[in-house]
């Protein structure tokens, strides 16, 4: 789908939710480690006891804070969480204390690229507030079970402005985003168990037109593929509806990613009011500016940052820097291989060829892989020295990714060492071309396709081990000499 | 001896000196109570083995010679804190058979003075009211007159003080609710700077305005309490880190030439009249021990009740949204889970709560939340700016605690805007958030209790104790019981 489709623009905001990497929970002491028994991580104050009271995590707010500073938005030096009041099993208080009216994070923006072309995104705010719990239906019985662990585990919720204008640029930004918090250590990205979800506003109108069109909210969106998926069928809904001289109406609806298809929720006449009001409980944060400067000068190098580093520094085309910057300890394991004496580009090639299908094949992140990048970066000195061919290293990088050993190792133990010996060499084409008189005869009768024959028998005889470019100067002399 | 007719201050001498044990003073106590409870009915449980364990402790630190502020004083503690292993109740159905796994900070506190609990004070449900009428299991009468309201929320607590059910109590103050009960029951009741004392363990009304403090005898023990009790605690960010004075030291030195402010929007007309007697007669006894008496305006009294139930309705019907019957106290059956919120909350709360949630709910209402909640927002902060300019004036403000004296049961509870005027004199300081506290000062020609309001700034309890203390000295109310 392009940016538009045919007649209609579309415009989508996203509202990505990142659970924060914090170790314990954003107003209280529990774990917030994923994954353990129902209920073992909570406490009297995340579960809504009476009488107990939030005591807000110092890190949540350095966390948002740093997030805020990497999408380029101004820090609040001022800010409030607000009570958002709702009824549901997995909200123990009756209400979400989240932020309202001063959040911590607004006016920023990030780049995103998508076929080639770099736009930026508004981001409109983030902010803090506590995630919920899990309603779990499971059973024959009338009842479902509620899981309070995820209640009080600090989320950002971070609202793009409805600067997007395909569900392409929607994944693109997600993507963008995910690699900034990971970058930044604050959110693991991590959309199979829920730390990173995301909801879309869309909504569609005549090109030229400056105003929106009522738009719907898109919930449950759990991954790259659904972002892509739920929207492009939402706005296909969207232009049947207009085209059938129906209205969309404002809705909230639910991807469901079975049926591959949105469906109604809840109306906007059935739309909560959430009552927000100042949470009397916390007292406003206040951030002071050394706080902030702090913060700022702990920060790594964020993509975009790397990215542009890679293209001046290492030459490499702008392919390869996005690739190799995706993730920062990729970008660091490719620093770290150059550092080592690797060709810049040699090594991108390297990572993204065999490195990246050896990891992908096993779903194996690149920190706990055996091969280290100096392994690569000897690997291809052994290459560029001769002492194996191109061919031969594929064999032993392989060897290196299975068993970590260096590539000068592997090559002594398997008797990898590239034939270079003229001697050595012209004994075995001596033997290939007496064994094979016919073919020599066609070749010298001009029949040179055969060339080929000839360089792969060579090859065979000499376990692949011969150097490719002296087998060819020598039989070129032998054949027609 | 009568051991539960004394003070804290008597009974750590006497225990202190060994002539005493904290097991004989529980023995009398609960004597006490068992002549009067029957008529009073200030508690809604009673700990006496909780009480005789934290007598057994007291009398080892005794020995030992680690007494502190309240080893072996026997206290009583309103419903609404939370007390580990006790049933904690709030008065309400609702929270009938909650058992709470952990302890308020405040009573945690007392714990580490070598206190013993009584009992759980009767309260108005869930501390909202003024006359522990809307209690949701019984109602406590005044040990003045039993056919009179002891006040409320903390009714219990100033009733059980009263007719020496204990020697001393807590209470909780949103809107009055513990200088309005004291001032009814002629005891002292201290409501302390908002942020001066924890309110963790604290089960919320309105929780900009909550604030726990003490109902004793006489001031001496008044400040004996705010000591034990105060001070930054790390599980309320709302506490305030702010240094805790020595109290006591307060206590004795003269008040000449303070400077003690009148304002003239609390005599008004209606008001009774033996009130306002008693309390120009007690503003004349300052005036002859050195004070200088001015007359101050707080011109926006008039906003404090419609703004006070505006946020604090709010906040309540926030707060209280937890209770949903779904993991304590009580639950109703319904059909589905929608129902069984409805029916849960429909039987669990009384009218007067129920009325406030409503009422909350409103004023937090899309449409409508700029009308009520930020207009009262509004309106509560030009009531702080009246008080720091009073208080630019003058070093206290004096007022009477309640426009009239204890009232009959049932003589309000049909016309809850009556109910609702009993805390005009008290709700501007919550408001505000500064110190208060409410002393005798004289009875009515039917002897009943009227009750003196001394006003201070934020953080400045020890010149409201000193005030009062001066006053307390010169004069004989606080030594005038009840005949039981």
């Amino acid at each position: 789908m392009s940016t538009t489709s045919g007649k209609y623009e579309v415009v989508i905001g996203l509202e990505v939710h990142a659970q924060m990497a914090t170790d314990t929970k954003i107003f209280c002491g529990c774990s917030t480690k994923f994954g353990s028994g129902p209920n073992s991580q909570t406490c009297p104050v995340c579960i809504g006891m009476p009488g107990v009271l939030p005591v807000l995590n110092r890190k949540a707010v350095e966390f948002a804070i740093r997030t805020g500073i990497a999408t380029n938005c101004t820090i609040s030096p001022y800010s409030r969480f607000a009570r958002k009041n709702y009824f549901y099993p997995d909200l123990p208080k009756g209400y979400q204390v989240s932020q309202y009216e001063l959040p911590i994070c607004e006016h920023g923006s990030i780049e995103i690229v998508v076929d080639g072309e770099t736009k930026t995104i508004g981001i409109t705010r983030i902010h803090m507030e506590e995630d919920a719990g899990k309603n779990i239906h499971e059973g024959s019985g009338s009842y479902s079970f509620v899981d309070l662990n995820r209640t009080g585990v600090p989320l950002m919720e971070i609202v793009s402005e409805p600067d997007l204008r395909s569900p392409q640029e929607a994944a693109a930004y997600m993507k963008k985003l995910r690699t900034i918090l990971r970058y930044l250590g604050v959110c693991d990205g991590n959309m199979d168990q829920g730390s990173l979800r995301c909801d879309a506003n869309v909504s569609i109108r005549p090109v030229g037109q400056k105003e929106f069109g009522t738009r719907t909210e898109l919930k449950n969106i759990n991954s790259f593929r659904f972002v892509e998926k739920a929207l492009e069928y939402e706005i296909k809904r969207q232009i049947k509806v207009t085209e059938e001289g129906g209205r969309v109406i404002q809705e909230t609806r639910l991807w469901d990613s079975a049926a591959n298809v949105t469906q109604s929720m809840r109306s906007k006449e059935e739309a909560h009011d959430y009552r927000y009001f100042p949470e009397p409980d916390l007292v406003p944060i206040v951030t002071p500016k050394e706080w902030i400067d702090e913060i700022r000068s702990s920060l790594p190098e964020l993509p975009d940052d790397k990215r542009h580093r890679f293209i001046s520094d290492y030459g490499l085309p702008e392919y390869d820097a996005d690739l190799l910057t995706s993730e920062r300890s990729t970008a660091d394991w490719y620093e770290e291989a150059v550092k080592a004496g690797g060709q810049p580009k040699a090594v991108s090639n390297w990572m993204m060829g065999e490195l990246m299908r050896l990891l992908n094949e096993e779903n194996r992140s690149i920190e706990d892989c055996l091969v280290k990048p100096g392994l690569l970066a000897d690997m291809l000195k052994l290459m560029d020295s001769g002492t194996i061919s191109g061919k031969i290293a594929k064999t032993v990088f392989e060897e290196m990714y299975r068993s970590g050993k260096d590539a000068s190792v592997i090559v002594k133990e398997k008797g990898l060492v590239q034939i270079s010996d003229t001697g050595a060499l012209e004994t075995a084409i001596d033997e290939v071309i007496a064994a094979n008189p016919s073919e020599t005869e066609r070749f010298r009768g001009g029949d040179e396709k055969l060339m080929g024959f000839f360089v792969g028998q060579v090859m065979k005889a000499t376990k692949g081990k011969a150097n490719p470019g002296m087998v060819n100067e020598l039989l070129k002399k032998k054949l027609q000499g | 001896m009568n051991l539960h007719q004394l003070t804290i201050a008597e009974l750590r001498r006497l225990l202190d000196n060994r002539e005493v044990r904290p097991q004989e003073i529980l023995d009398d106590i609960y004597k006490r109570i068992g002549d009067v409870e029957g008529k009073v009915n200030a508690y809604i449980t009673l700990t006496k083995e909780k009480a005789y364990e934290m007598a057994h402790q007291a009398e080892e630190a005794i020995i030992e010679n680690r007494a502190s502020l309240l080893t072996g004083i026997p206290v009583a503690i309103k419903d609404n804190l939370c007390t580990k292993g006790i049933e904690t109740t709030c008065a309400s159905k609702i929270l009938k058979g909650f058992v709470p796994p952990y302890e308020s900070t405040v009573t945690t506190r007392l714990t580490e003075q070598g206190y013993m609990i009584v009992g759980k004070a009767n309260m108005d449900e869930f501390a909202m009211g003024s006359s522990t009428e809307n209690s949701g299991f019984h109602t406590t009468s005044n040990p003045w007159d039993l056919e009179r309201v002891p006040g409320g929320s903390s009714g219990g607590s100033a009733a059980a003080v009263a007719a020496d059910e204990c020697i001393a109590a807590v209470g909780s103050d949103t809107g009055g609710s513990i200088r309005q009960p004291a001032s009814l029951c002629g005891v002292v009741g201290l409501k302390p700077t908002y942020g001066r004392v924890s309110r963790f363990g604290l089960v919320a009304f309105a929780s900009s305005l909550d604030q726990i403090g003490p109902l004793t005898k006489d001031v001496t023990d008044s400040a004996i309490m705010l000591s034990a009790m105060a001070g930054h605690d790390p599980m309320d960010s709302t506490s305030a880190p702010v240094e805790v004075p020595d109290y006591a030291k307060a206590l004795g030195q003269e008040i000449k030439g303070l400077r003690i402010g009148i304002p003239k929007e609390y005599f008004v007309e209606g008001m009774d009249k033996e009130v306002d007697a008693s309390v120009r007669t007690a503003i004349k006894k300052l005036e002859s021990l050195g004070a200088v008496i001015e007359e101050v305006s707080l011109p926006h009294t008039g906003y404090a009740t419609a703004t006070y139930y505006i946020l604090a309705t709010s906040e309540a019907s926030s707060n209280l949204a937890r209770y949903d019957g779904v993991k304590y106290g009580f639950r109703a059956e319904g059909k589905d889970l929608m129902e069984m919120y409805m029916n849960t909350r429909a039987q669990g709360f009384g009218p007067e709560v129920k009325r406030r949630i409503m009422l909350g709910t409103y004023a937090l209402s899309a449409g409508y939340y700029d009308a009520y909640y930020k207009k009262g927002q509004q309106a509560r902060t030009l009531i702080k700016r009246d008080f720091d300019n009073a208080f630019e004036k003058v070093d206290v403000i004096v007022t009477p605690t309640s426009p009239s004296p204890a009232f009959k049961m049932g003589e309000k509870t049909t016309d809850p805007l009556q109910m609702y005027l009993s805390d005009i004199f008290t709700i501007s300081v919550n408001l505000a958030g500064i110190p208060a506290i409410s002393l005798p000062c004289g009875l009515t020609s039917n002897g009943l209790p009227i009750g003196l309001q001394v006003m201070g700034k934020h953080f400045d309890e020890e010149t409201i104790l000193r005030v009062a203390y001066a006053y307390e000295q010169s004069t004989d109310w606080h030594v005038r019981r009840a005949s039981l």
